[in-house]
């Protein structure tokens, strides 16, 4: 926001960068080579507003991803008012999950509700079969992994390794306040 | 081009234009006066001194008027988790949270800029508001926050500590100014910048109590957007108004201090003289949300 825009109060809420999504399918490559296999899973995150529109959006977006054959949508709400629409995809196909993802997006955002957009996230598993997010920052435009290590405990150190695998195929948040840490979000 | 659904409200930013021109046209007249009949070099630096003190360390002075404590993360998980989602949807740097033991219910928002800022929540507003209720009162505080309304708050209001700094002190540095042969001694043109003081000091009042209000109003507006359920932060004013007109005298006559930063402002009357208030009226408030709303369920 500007400094005439604060002057005035004539915020606007940020809107969400979506083509930088596309770039997950070369990540998930470098991934592979470091033995992170895709686990097929991925979901979009966004804040539930109040209104018809919101909710009529929402069925279209549902009724959009299903008629692609072999993933399937289940929506799941969780305890900070936020939603979550997780897509499970064939196994090898990082493209086909991004594809829905930015379905989702560019529906959202066409009904004039980009700003509710949160993050993304793309699912791969480790060898130990840990689970790690890759998730993607609407707002910001960049990613960071997201490790979770039982309980509330994020392991910090295997999200820097994987910051350095992907950081030449994805632009990587920069800043760690920003890595926001997403507990129970589906495919964890 | 995605299309968003916030509108800004045109009417709204003209009139804080408006009001912003005013003082600003106000600083430059009485710039003028001063700098051609009187030489207040000392109250000038002073003032200006005091100004900046307050707006550096607004988030400090502030926390201590009200006995509130900063919280970590593992004293206040609900809390630091509602915040750390609203500002990464409104991509923003996460200020600092803290926790006053308070029966009244309250939140504010205070710091010199995005990065060096507070919110304040008591424990009176965390016991009535439910999640969503409170979020949107976060939601409205953030929107604080991103605005710089401190500091335009307090830019605003410095014409007016000059004014009344002159008004109360003048007699005792003034003098100087105009030593032409015109002049009979120094008493005439003092005068005039002590009437001009009054003037302008009362006038900056008011324009600065109407600066306040229509900020109250963008703040809820932003707020509103950003969590889209503008029906929990009007809820939310609802629950908050009601009780401070119940809370006994005691507690807001030690809070009146901080009342532009309140979210509610800490006063037991409605009728405090609306040019006066820092804060729209409740109704005004309640309508405002409810078009925002409105906007918001409309079919694409």
């Amino acid at each position: 926001m500007g400094f005439l825009d604060s002057i005035l109060g004539r915020s606007r809420p940020p809107q969400a960068d979506l083509d930088v999504l596309f770039s997950v399918p070369q990540a998930a490559l470098s991934l592979e080579s470091h033995g992170y296999r895709f686990a097929g899973q991925g979901a979009v995150c966004f804040r539930v507003a109040e209104g018809a529109a919101f909710t009529t959006v929402e069925t279209e977006v549902r009724g959009l991803i299903s008629t692609d054959a072999g993933t399937t949508v289940e929506q799941v709400d969780d305890s900070y008012g936020f939603r979550w629409l997780s897509v499970t995809a064939p196994q090898d196909d990082v493209t086909g999950l991004v594809t829905s993802l930015h379905a989702v997006n560019s529906s959202l955002t066409d009904a004039g509700f980009g700003s509710a957009l949160l993050c993304s996230t793309v699912t791969f598993v480790a060898s130990d079969d840990r689970r790690i997010a890759l998730v993607y920052l609407y707002k910001r435009g960049t990613f960071y992994p997201f490790v979770p290590a039982g309980g509330d405990h994020r392991d910090n150190a295997l999200e820097l390794q994987v910051k350095v695998i992907v950081a030449d195929d994805v632009p990587v948040e920069a800043d760690l306040s920003r890595w926001l840490a997403i507990w129970g979000a589906p495919g964890l | 081009m995605a299309r968003t659904r916030f509108r800004s409200d045109g009417g709204l930013t003209l009139r804080m234009g408006a009001v912003g021109l005013g003082l600003g046209a106000l600083y430059v007249a009485f710039g003028v006066v001063l700098i051609s009949y009187s030489n207040m070099a000392v109250g000038l630096i002073v003032t200006l001194g005091m100004a900046w003190g307050q707006w550096f360390f607004s988030d400090t002075l502030a926390m201590k008027s009200i006995g509130a404590q900063a919280v970590a993360p593992e004293q206040a998980p609900q809390l630091h988790a509602m915040i750390d989602r609203l500002c990464a949807l409104a991509d923003m740097p996460k200020p600092r949270v803290a926790v006053a033991v308070t029966d009244m219910p309250n939140a504010f928002a205070t710091g010199r800029s995005p990065k060096h800022s507070t919110v304040c929540v008591t424990t009176g507003i965390m016991q009535r508001l439910d999640a969503d209720e409170l979020e949107g009162v976060l939601a409205h505080e953030l929107a604080h926050v991103a605005n710089r309304d401190v500091s335009i708050m307090t830019v605003a209001s410095s014409l007016g500590l000059l004014a009344g700094f002159i008004t109360r002190w003048g007699m005792f540095f003034g003098g100087g100014g105009n030593r032409d042969s015109k002049n009979n001694g120094n008493s005439v043109p003092f005068i005039v910048v002590l009437l001009v003081s009054m003037v302008v000091y009362f006038v900056s009042f008011l324009l600065t109590r109407a600066l306040s209000r229509y900020r109250e109003l963008s703040a809820d507006r932003t707020g509103a957007y950003l969590t889209g359920k503008p029906s929990k932060l009007s809820s939310a004013l609802v629950k908050i108004s009601g009780d401070m007109a119940r809370i006994p005298n005691r507690d807001l006559r030690e809070a009146q201090s901080m009342n532009a930063f309140f979210i509610a402002p800490a006063l037991n009357r409605e009728s405090a003289g609306a040019l006066f208030s820092t804060h729209p009226p409740l109704q005004q408030r309640l309508d405002q949300l409810a078009r925002v709303g409105a906007e918001l369920s409309e079919q694409v």
